[in-house]
């Protein structure tokens, strides 16, 4: 008796799921991307209305994470466009060969020192300057300067302020890692780290827990300096419940400590619904959707026509100089600089 | 006629393992020793070569052996009272004490953080208490916080296999011991700790392994800065795709859980053994003195602290909103918002959970079921062989297991990647040898003159099975299904590589959850953790009902 009634369990269990499955009948393209993506939903419905179709969303952890599951499964590909490899991680998306080539008609549109990739199996959808950001009124408060620059980190007077991402998990971390190496060479960088090491330097394993779990700016968060975008401190202003006239936060944006990070969309490879992942790509790289990306993900449009809101354009920075490693440098130098940092900072 | 059927019943089981266990593990030996397809050792050369992944072999040494070191020194004082004193609610205490040993990781993990982490119950009683804006106590990366959460789920191992043990030693042999005029350490040094060791030694293997496969823990408490080989292998898998190290690391791995078994089961054996000899339970004491009250009282508040307060602390940070009491969490597991990390609404990976536990508790019945039914007819030199084979996914880490399967079925003519039942099979591998340890000891324990007796008086083979055997065995079974289910709903490691992004489960959605700040990602991952719990808890409360009435696992 016990056994059918279990049977009988697993019967409805199933057809639940295959009537669940039945009642959607729109057809929808799957976009899989990092935990940070962002867009508002009448963007989303205008997909709908324009194309016929729905766009579902698949975030998949941090944006290494997420590639790397997209790489894993190419075979049976989980999702038919992908968004979010940026410059640290494209050699490796490219030589997996998960993406296939579209030229986009909107490309002509994007400006040209974002397209890092010939061939176009990646294209540019925004960029945005990683560097560090500080709380303003921390410092004001405590009479300190705040940081100029890298070397500043390891003064005895920053101990303890700083929260930095995992670079084998974070793509913000992964850039503020090479940017180090940049400005202080191989030879110098792990020494840095070093000294950062004993200056109490806090690691998080992802961006959105450092912003929003450690920084001051964050409720119970102890560190006034994190590693974030230089267009960030718009985002303060935008979000603050208080009318502000000035920026809160504020980014390092001297030469040397920041690092130029774009993010590409794929199609990834062996689609069943090519015609409307070429339909997506065109959407993100259109001029609806360029138009929401300061605000909803908080980085420059790739587009350069793209009219920036008011907040945006006054409070947004771009770093002078940013640092800009071709993606060949990135992928023979990242599993070693990794391992390295690995064992120096948190070991 | 029945018996031979029986015996080829066991090709099932055997074709699941191979394609399923074994497949899976060599394609692993092959990823590290062949990674670009030709024989290339530099990946494990470099494995035992550089300092950074023999730190992370000793890291997971060094917190092995603390972590059970902790939880003997802890929990050796319980085990005492257990073992010598009769009070009341003891029954219950014991039963209690094994809960946290039976929920999944990422409950725990919730657990402490509900407890002690940065926005958890102590810190926030602490901030009001002292009017402070930041917490107080920080937890949180640091060894610790995973330490004391192995402490918290291994203590009933100590507790059981020690006290079980000592509750059979002789007591007479410490009161001549005290008579002759050796002081109480004396004679705990120098006779009940000797006694002991074969007991203390096997738990503490036990706990040993446990914690060296610790995964769901030491990746949600540990943060960054701790990597077991477990972790190290998902991070090199997942986050840096470096396939061929996280194969190498994985054979390591195996090789470790492999020989810490093979030790166990003789040390098993030894233990069993000497308890037969010692003969029965020695009387349990009446609390008299004063001392004993305290020793008792002290040791159980203790307990009940260590135990019970991260599960408390788990319901109440489930309730507790920023506004004062309410049940929002748990209302918002059912809706599905735009620009939430999960792709489906939370209730989805509920109803998920259950569907993979169910596949997967239907899956492992049959599998144990035919195992079983083979080691009951089939002559002794194929049991003994077959037996241990069986067991050998219990001695794999499911990591391991979870990586074999994405790197060894994701290709023709085995192309399972996307199959809605790879998870349930993944748990599945995990779960029957449970299955088959709960059925065999009631299949074993029906007397063949039973059945013999039964068809002198007439009765048709199918009428022998029916009377005979399947009443004994159908709570078997249950005590099996209940076991299959629960490791189903709260598997993580395996879980991590093998589910799809589409389709998480409960332990997945805690998990990403705890990794997002924000009030409400905090607050779902609690109550999500609390229903997981709940379900776990009650599964094995019922198995406490039901168990002995036929002995054995």
């Amino acid at each position: 008796m016990r056994i059918r009634r279990i049977l009988l369990v697993c019967l409805l269990f199933f057809m639940s799921v295959d009537v669940a499955g039945a009642k959607k009948k729109t057809p929808f393209v799957t976009l899989m991307t990092h935990d940070s993506f962002a867009v508002s939903q009448t963007l989303l419905d205008s997909f709908q209305e324009q194309y016929g179709a729905e766009i579902k969303i698949l975030k998949s952890g941090d944006a290494g994470a997420a590639l790397t599951q997209a790489i894993l499964s190419r075979k049976n590909p989980l999702a038919d466009v992908f968004f979010g490899v940026d410059s640290t991680f494209m050699s490796r998306a490219l030589s997996s060969g998960v993406f296939e080539p579209y030229e986009s008609p909107f490309l002509r549109d994007i400006t040209d020192s974002l397209k890092l990739d010939p061939s176009n199996r990646l294209l540019p959808v925004d960029y945005g300057d990683v560097c560090l950001n500080y709380d303003k009124s921390w410092f004001l408060r405590k009479g300190l300067a705040p940081p100029r620059g890298l070397a500043d980190l390891i003064l005895p007077a920053y101990k303890g302020l700083t929260v930095v991402q995992n670079p084998a998990t974070s793509s913000p971390g992964l850039a503020f890692l090479i940017t180090t190496v940049r400005k202080y060479g191989e030879a110098g960088y792990l020494d840095f780290w070093k000294k950062f090491r004993v200056n109490d330097v806090y690691v998080t394993a992802g961006w959105s827990e450092a912003y929003y779990g450690k920084f001051t700016r964050a409720k119970g968060g102890t560190r006034p300096i994190v590693v974030s975008y230089a267009s960030s401190p718009a985002a303060e202003v935008y979000y603050s419940e208080k009318k502000l006239v000035d920026t809160p936060t504020a980014g390092v944006l001297s030469a040397g400590s920041a690092f130029r990070q774009i993010e590409f969309v794929g199609i990834i490879a062996n689609t069943a619904k090519k015609d409307l992942a070429r339909k997506l790509v065109d959407f993100m790289l259109s001029p609806a959707f360029q138009k929401e990306i300061p605000l909803h993900m908080w980085v420059f449009p790739a587009n350069p026509e793209t009219p920036l809101p008011d907040v945006f354009f006054k409070y947004a920075q771009k770093a002078e100089a940013p640092t800009i490693l071709l993606p060949e440098a990135i992928e023979n130098g990242r599993e070693k600089w990794i391992e390295a940092w690995t064992d120096v900072v948190l070991r | 006629m029945k018996f031979r059927l029986q015996t080829w019943l066991v090709v099932v089981p055997l074709f699941f393992l191979g394609i399923f266990y074994f497949y899976p593990l060599i394609s692993i030996f092959f990823l590290s020793f062949m990674p670009e397809g030709a024989f290339d050792v530099t990946k494990l050369y470099k494995l035992v070569s550089t300092s950074y992944y023999v730190g992370v072999l000793w890291f997971t040494i060094w917190q092995a052996a603390v972590s059970t070191l902790l939880t003997v020194i802890v929990a050796l004082p319980g085990a005492y009272i257990f073992a010598r004193y009769d009070f009341k609610g003891k029954a219950l205490l014991q039963n209690l004490a094994t809960i946290p040993f039976v929920l999944p990781t990422v409950v725990t993990a919730a657990a402490f953080h509900a407890l002690l982490g940065p926005r958890g119950l102590v810190n926030t009683i602490l901030m009001h208490l002292f009017q402070l804006e930041t917490p107080m106590i920080h937890m949180d990366q640091t060894v610790w916080f995973f330490l004391m959460a192995h402490v918290f789920y291994n203590y009933t191992v100590i507790l059981r296999i020690v006290g079980g043990f000592w509750s059979r030693l002789p007591e007479n042999l410490t009161e001549s011991a005290r008579m002759l005029g050796a002081s109480d350490i004396k004679a705990f040094v120098t006779i009940t700790l000797p006694l002991l060791k074969p007991a203390i030694l096997a738990a503490s293997l036990l706990v040993f392994v446990f914690c060296f496969t610790s995964f769901g823990v030491v990746l949600i408490l540990g943060g960054p800065r701790y990597a077991t080989v477990e972790v190290e292998i998902y991070r090199q898998a997942l986050h840096l795709f470096n396939l061929p190290m996280a194969s190498a690391l994985a054979l390591i791995q195996i090789g470790f859980t492999f020989g810490l078994i093979a030790v166990y089961t003789r040390l098993e054996k030894k233990v069993a053994v000497s308890l037969t000899l010692s003969g029965s339970q020695s009387v349990n004491q009446k609390i008299q003195t004063p001392k004993e009250r305290f020793f008792v009282v002290s040791n159980i508040t203790g307990m009940a602290v260590l135990l019970g307060a991260p599960l408390m602390a788990l319901l109440l940070q489930s309730v507790l909103t920023e506004e004062g009491p309410s049940l929002v969490y748990y209302a918002g597991l059912l809706e599905n918002k735009t620009g939430s990390i999960l792709y489906v609404a939370p209730i989805t990976a509920i109803a998920n959970s259950l569907g993979y536990a169910l596949g997967a508790t239907l899956i492992a019945l049959i599998l144990g079921w035919f195992s079983a039914a083979f080691l009951v007819s089939s002559k002794e030199k194929w049991a003994l062989v077959l037996d241990p084979v069986f067991m050998l996914p219990l001695s794999t880490s499911a990591i391991t297991l979870g990586f074999g399967f994405v790197i060894a079925l994701d290709e023709p003519p085995l192309n399972l990647r996307s199959s809605m039942f790879l998870p349930a099979i993944a748990h599945a591998m995990v779960a029957f040898p449970f299955v088959i340890r709960s059925i065999l000891p009631a299949w074993r324990s029906i007397p063949q003159n039973l059945r013999d007796a039964a068809a002198l008086l007439g009765a048709s083979p199918l009428q022998i099975w029916a009377r005979i055997d399947w009443p004994i065995l159908r709570r078997a079974l249950m005590v099996g299904a209940v076991f299959a289910f629960a490791i189903s709903m709260g598997e993580f490691g395996a879980t991590v590589f093998v589910v799809r992004p589409q389709t998480p489960t409960m332990p997945l959605a805690i998990f990403r959850y705890l990794n997002h700040p924000g009030s409400l990602n905090y607050g779902q991952a609690m109550a999500m953790s609390c229903l997981l719990m709940i379900t776990t808890a009650l599964g094995f409360l019922f198995l406490q009902k039901i168990k002995p009435r036929y002995g054995g696992f």
